[in-house]
């Protein structure tokens, strides 16, 4: 079905400025731990994503892939249009399943057998390329919403938030630059508000590996910086995956890059490694 | 393309109760005083008090008197409440989680059919036919009542099938259908594909309900005679009290956590999944939740008019019941009940004016109001419609 | 007969699928040819000079005033087995024969004049002193299989195959042997056949053990599911359990034929179920067909996409009314009117919904869907408004009234055949015009892509209008097609719409192979359950086989993967 959002602009709301406020420097007790109990990590590798093939109509978006994710690693990963970064994370989050290969969140998570929702229970969160917020609801709702509690149903039908919650959902919306915000509907935010809430909810979820999709997507220069000071302060406590056109924010982030081509890793080092490789320069950065 | 109802053209949410649902667990009555604000606590004891207290007062004075009001009304009215608590079940569904069904007459049907098989047992041997079995059954020279037929002399029996069938038929439903992740218009026609399907089933005679005459010349419900006075007033008061509780169970509903899910499932159904929500579960959840309701209405319903057969069933029907709540304004509860008294009203009036115009009204309602007035009358009084419509994401 | 709603419509109109049916359909073709022969004066041979004098005195037995006399002249004449009494025969079951004070018989021709029964030379006679004998059902019945065995005669083999099938039908025990006479007689291999079963017949009941096997094991082969009957009392049991036959040979003869019934019958019966599942299947494509084009490549949910069928039918009626009263000479070719004018009110109709509501809830599917349920309410109110609330009847030209029967027992309409064709002929343009035409290019580039096929400068707004006009303008020729098989009424349309969603969600949407392969397993899938379940059931069971099927499938049969089938 088509859809009307497609055609929706956000162009007249992008040049709106964040305010400026600091990071919080991983002080809040969303960042509190590394591994959350029953995923074994025990050999270092959070992520085994291995022979990963899968085809759109004969189109293979991705290719034999294979790739290794260390626990506590921040990872970016860059390719030309196409090479199958978003189905990576599509595939990693359950969203699509691989034709063939597997997936393993540590040593024991099966992914290709579990649902959506199961994967962001055991521990992955995702940011799409698109901020996708609750429209409807306000910023504290939609960090609630977000937060770790029993997602049952049942639970949701008797559930009240703590004065330890609400701490917590103020203290991620001071991180996030949108205190002052917490009772407007989402719906209502500029589409950098939006990217900042929708990292928020990443934040408050917190996941063990976070999948960011192109973060920084219409954010002026010191959003960008401050998404990758944010970002760096994760790595670490989190294992974080970004996926980034902007060359120069994958550059601030400084760490180990992996391109992507035509669906199979092409390149994996660091960026001046990558760089330098003549097969990248051909496929992209050469052009 | 711009939606009519974009997000940047809603008004910032209005303070009130249910806004700020972030407040300290307390006992059960500060919980329950929390749906509302103490204005419209006063709004709605007021028309409980009219409902219940004023009215059937006003009823029960002697007929000469000024101010009686007339007993045909009473039926009437209660009829009214029956549509009311449909259209909060489907509202339940369709404005907070965005679910468009096209099947609520066939729970509202099968609530009734299982209130009017007690009916029918209850007739006992005062049939036409002077039979322990129902007079279609010996017409049809049935010599037993069928296993189905078993328990429903039992008005417990009948009124928790009355919950319980249409929950039953709605949570296999809804299983399989939200399960292979059916949604939009693609549930909307497979509701109306078994509305249509189970339809035929009921208008069938070896079905065992009465074919298309279905069932009918109800004689006593649990002793009372159908045809007392007192017995109408007494059933429209329990559909007043019941439409009460059945609102502040829903108001709760939408405005605790799991409303708020819902309402998130409508927005954004992956982005919730991504959070470690199963959509799934809390749509079935709603879904049999509100067909209970609609099952519990249907049952409330029957005694009222006195007959239910396989028209009720109509797909047009259950499209009809998703105007109530649309004209109301869809995602407020009261919107939908509101709706339900406005459309029912006219048509009541209009079937018996003007008989030929009532299609064209109620055509030109669908068009004018998905046209014209997404938000329905309550977006018209700008009642708080915190419960904003956008079925484009999603 | 079991039959759905849908069929139920049929009843009084075209030609159901029943036994029987065909043969009364040759015998009045039979008539047809007699009446020519006998206005031709042709009878007259060389068996009428040699018996002449008893014929003479046999034919002026029908006249005779008692019934008694007159069913045993018609006896006799039956045992005459001379073809010259045809004619008169046939004159009396018409009640065109004419008797004089004198017994003398004579045959009113359709021009009123007299001529003689035995000669057919015109005789000047007083109209008004002649007696038209009365006959009753006892005489009819005495009449037709005589008249039967004398067609086996006549030079057409159309005639007289329907004659020995009529004989087969009324099996009389002194036919023996004018069957006899005919078989030998007879150089037509299909005629002969029947013949063969007719005689078979006859031997059934014979003292002869070996003519008994033999009749039966050929009875068996003809599949002639007629005579089961018969074969079956063979093998009945009596009420105290013995066998009505005694002989174990003819009943095990007789089990045996009749195993091969079974499996003849079986043979009809799906070729039937196939037949009227393609037929169904072809009446729903075309119902969705359009729908595939509003709802499967514009995304707009139509709930008014019914009553298009309902307003074509209502067109060819118009159309079929207007010939009717002023061009009466061209009425066999109406449809060729009908057909352009039910496109054309359906195609200016959709295109003043689509501008006049549907493009301003572009996006909004239910919203869509509540809108337009509202319009079918108006469409039904004004049609039933205009044309009354009850069902009207569209006559089919004289080409598409009647069947052909390719089997015993199956008869295939000519208007549903015609449907069928049509419906290929349909399909083809569609695709045609989606694939090769301007329009078609747009069309798929708005809904592939609309603000880069605006930027390309197609104006998106006209597009679709014509989009939408082109999908309703075909479910106009639906309501055509349908207004050939069944009547005709304002709610015509409800009966097709939750079937035609369920064909576009079962295709895959936006695809015209998966609409096309759609439509007809599900009608084929309705006619196969139908028997089995009954109507009701098998929809309910079709329902129930979809909401699984897209448990494995969500897509649909034929629909996209991937990126394009996500947004």
């Amino acid at each position: 079905m088509k859809q009307g959002d497609s055609r929706r602009t956000w162009d007249s709301q992008m040049k709106r400025d964040m305010p400026e406020e600091t990071i919080d420097q991983g002080g809040s007790p969303a960042m509190a731990h590394v591994v959350q109990p029953g995923l074994d990590t025990s050999h270092g590798v959070i992520l085994y994503v291995e022979n990963v093939t899968v085809s759109f109509d004969g189109l293979k978006a991705l290719n034999e892939l294979t790739l290794y994710l260390n626990a506590g690693e921040l990872r970016c990963l860059i390719g030309p249009n196409g090479a199958g970064k978003t189905t990576l994370l599509d595939v990693i989050t359950g969203k699509t399943r691989p034709d063939t290969g597997t997936v393993f969140f540590g040593n024991n998570l099966d992914l290709t057998q579990l649902s959506e929702y199961d994967i962001a229970l055991a521990g992955i969160g995702r940011k799409f390329q698109r901020p996708t917020v609750f429209h409807g609801h306000t910023v504290s709702e939609n960090l609630e919403l977000a937060m770790q509690a029993n997602k049952k149903v049942w639970h949701s039908l008797l559930a009240r938030l703590s004065r330890q919650q609400r701490e917590r959902i103020a203290s991620t919306a001071e991180t996030i630059g949108l205190i002052e915000q917490l009772s407007t509907r989402a719906g209502l935010l500029s589409h950098g508000q939006k990217q900042w809430l929708e990292l928020g909810m990443l934040l408050i979820q917190d996941p063990q590996l976070l999948l960011v999709d192109e973060p920084v997507a219409g954010m002026t220069h010191q959003e960008t910086d401050r998404t990758a000071e944010l970002l760096i302060s994760l790595a670490g406590k989190h294992t974080v995956v970004v996926v980034e056109h902007d060359m120069e924010f994958v550059r601030s982030l400084a760490r180990t890059v992996t391109v992507l081509h035509e669906g199979s890793v092409l390149a994996e080092g660091s960026m001046e490694e990558v760089q330098s490789d003549p097969r990248v320069v051909e496929v992209y950065l050469g052009a | 393309m711009s939606s009519p109802v974009s997000e940047t053209a809603a008004e910032p949410l209005v303070a009130g109760a249910p806004a700020e649902p972030h407040e300290r667990t307390g006992s059960v009555l500060t919980s329950l005083m929390r749906l509302h604000s103490r204005g419209e606590w006063v709004l709605i004891g007021l028309l409980v008090v009219l409902g219940v207290i004023v009215i059937p007062g006003l009823n029960l004075l002697p007929a000469d008197s000024a101010l009686h009001f007339p007993d045909y009304l009473i039926p009437l009215l209660g009829k009214f409440m029956c549509y009311a608590l449909v259209a909060l079940a489907v509202d339940l569904i369709w404005g907070y989680a965005g679910i468009l069904s096209l099947g609520h007459g066939v729970f509202f049907a099968l609530g009734g059919y299982a209130m009017g098989m007690y009916l029918m047992r209850a007739i006992g041997t005062e049939g036409v036919y002077r039979s322990e079995l129902p007079d279609f059954m010996v017409f049809l020279d049935w010599k037993e009542l069928p296993w189905y037929w078993y328990g429903f002399s039992n008005f417990g029996f009948a009124l928790g099938m009355a919950l319980f069938v249409p929950g039953i038929l709605a949570y296999i439903f809804g299983f399989f259908a939200f399960r292979s992740r059916i949604r939009g218009v693609y549930f909307s026609i497979i509701t109306q594909a078994m509305t249509y399907a189970l339809m035929l089933l009921f208008f069938r005679n070896d079905t065992g309900f009465g074919g298309n005459n279905g069932l009918t010349d109800f004689k006593r419900l649990l002793g009372f005679s159908l045809q007392a006075p007192t017995t109408k007033l007494g059933l429209y008061v329990t559909s007043v009290v019941v439409l009460a509780l059945a609102y502040l169970t829903c108001r709760y509903l939408v405005t605790s956590k799991l409303g708020r899910v819902l309402m998130a499932v409508r927005d954004a159904e992956s982005r919730l999944m991504f959070c470690g929500y199963n959509p799934h579960s809390y749509k079935l959840f709603l879904w049999t939740l509100s067909a209970m309701l609609c099952g519990l209405a249907g049952a409330l319903y029957v005694p009222q008019v006195g007959i239910i057969n396989p028209s009720e069933m109509q797909p047009a029907n259950s499209i009809e019941m998703a105007i109530w709540v649309a004209v109301g304004g869809r995602g407020t509860l009261s919107g939908a009940l509101l709706g339900a008294f406005l459309v029912n009203g006219v048509k009541s009036w209009c079937t018996a004016a003007l008989p030929y115009l009532w299609l064209y009204i109620l055509g030109a309602l669908f068009i004018v109001v998905t046209l014209f007035l997404p938000r329905g009358v309550a977006g018209l009084l700008r009642w708080p419609a915190r419960a904003q419509t956008d079925e484009t994401r999603g | 007969m079991k039959r759905d709603r849908d069929r139920d419509r049929d009843r009084g109109k075209g030609v159901p699928l029943c036994l029987h049916s065909l043969s009364q359909f040759s015998i009045s073709v039979s008539f047809l040819f007699l009446s020519l022969i006998l206005l031709l004066g042709l009878p007259s041979s060389s068996g009428a000079t040699t018996e002449g004098k008893d014929l003479a005195s046999l034919l002026h037995g029908l006249g005779a005033k008692s019934r008694r006399d007159v069913r045993q002249a018609i006896t006799a004449l039956g045992r005459l087995n001379d073809p010259a009494a045809l004619p008169a025969l046939e004159a009396l079951g018409e009640r065109r024969l004419r008797v004089d004070e004198a017994g003398l018989v004579s045959i009113k021709g359709e021009d009123g004049s007299l001529r003689d029964a035995l000669s057919g030379e015109t005789v000047e006679l007083d109209e008004a002193a002649l007696r038209t004998p009365r006959i009753n059902n006892a005489v009819r019945r005495a009449l037709r299989p005589v008249i039967a065995q004398l067609q086996l005669y006549a030079p057409d083999v159309g005639v007289r195959l329907a004659a020995a099938e009529e004989l087969i039908k009324r099996p009389r025990p002194e036919m023996t042997d004018p069957l006899q006479a005919a078989l030998e007689r007879e150089t037509e291999a299909a005629v002969r056949d029947v013949l063969a079963v007719a005689l078979a017949q006859m031997q059934l009941q014979s003292e002869d053990q070996t003519a008994r096997l033999a009749a039966i094991r050929l009875i068996g082969e003809s599949g002639n599911l007629g005579l089961r009957p018969q074969l079956e009392a063979l093998v009945a049991t009596q009420e105290d359990g013995s066998f009505a036959e005694d002989d174990p040979e003819v009943r095990a003869a007789a089990e045996a034929a009749l195993s091969s019934f079974e499996r003849t019958q079986f043979l009809i019966n799906s070729l039937g179920n196939l037949f009227y599942g393609t037929s169904l299947g072809s009446v729903l494509l075309l119902a969705a067909l359009g729908l595939g084009i509003t709802f499967g490549l514009m995304g707009v949910i139509n709930m008014a996409h019914g009553e298009m069928l309902m307003l074509g039918a209502y067109a060819s009626y118009v159309v079929q009314g207007v010939f009717q009263e002023r061009f009466p000479a061209w009425f066999d070719w109406y449809l060729a009117v009908a057909v352009p004018a039910a496109f054309g009110v359906c195609l200016l109709t959709g295109m003043i919904l689509e501008r006049g509501v549907i493009r301003f809830l572009y996006g909004r599917p239910l919203e869509t869907l509540l809108a337009t349920w509202g319009i079918s309410l108006v469409l039904i109110q004004s049609v039933r408004l205009i044309f009354g609330a009850q069902n009207v009847q569209v006559a089919n030209p004289a080409w598409l009234s009647g069947g052909i029967e390719v089997l015993y027992g199956v008869v295939l309409p000519y208007s549903r055949l015609a449907i069928i064709l049509f419906v290929a002929l349909v399909v083809g343009l569609v695709w045609l015009i989606l694939q090769r035409t301007r329009l078609g290019v747009q069309v798929r580039a708005v809904t592939q892509n609309r603000p880069m096929a605006a930027c390309m400068g197609i104006s998106a707004g006209r597009v679709d209008m014509w989009t939408f006009g082109l999908g309703s303008g075909i479910a106009g020729l639906g309501g055509v097609a349908l207004s050939q098989i069944g009547n005709v009424g304002p709610e015509l349309g409800r009966l097709y719409i939750v079937d035609s969603f369920m064909v576009v969600v079962l295709g895959g949407v936006g695809n015209i192979a998966g609409t096309v392969v759609g439509a007809l397993s599900l009608g084929l899938v309705n006619k196969i359950l139908e028997p089995v379940a009954g109507a009701v059931l098998g929809k309910i069971g079709v329902l129930i086989f979809i909401v699984l099927f897209i448990q494995q499938r969500p897509q649909g049969l034929f629909a996209l993967k991937g990126r394009l089938a996500e947004s």
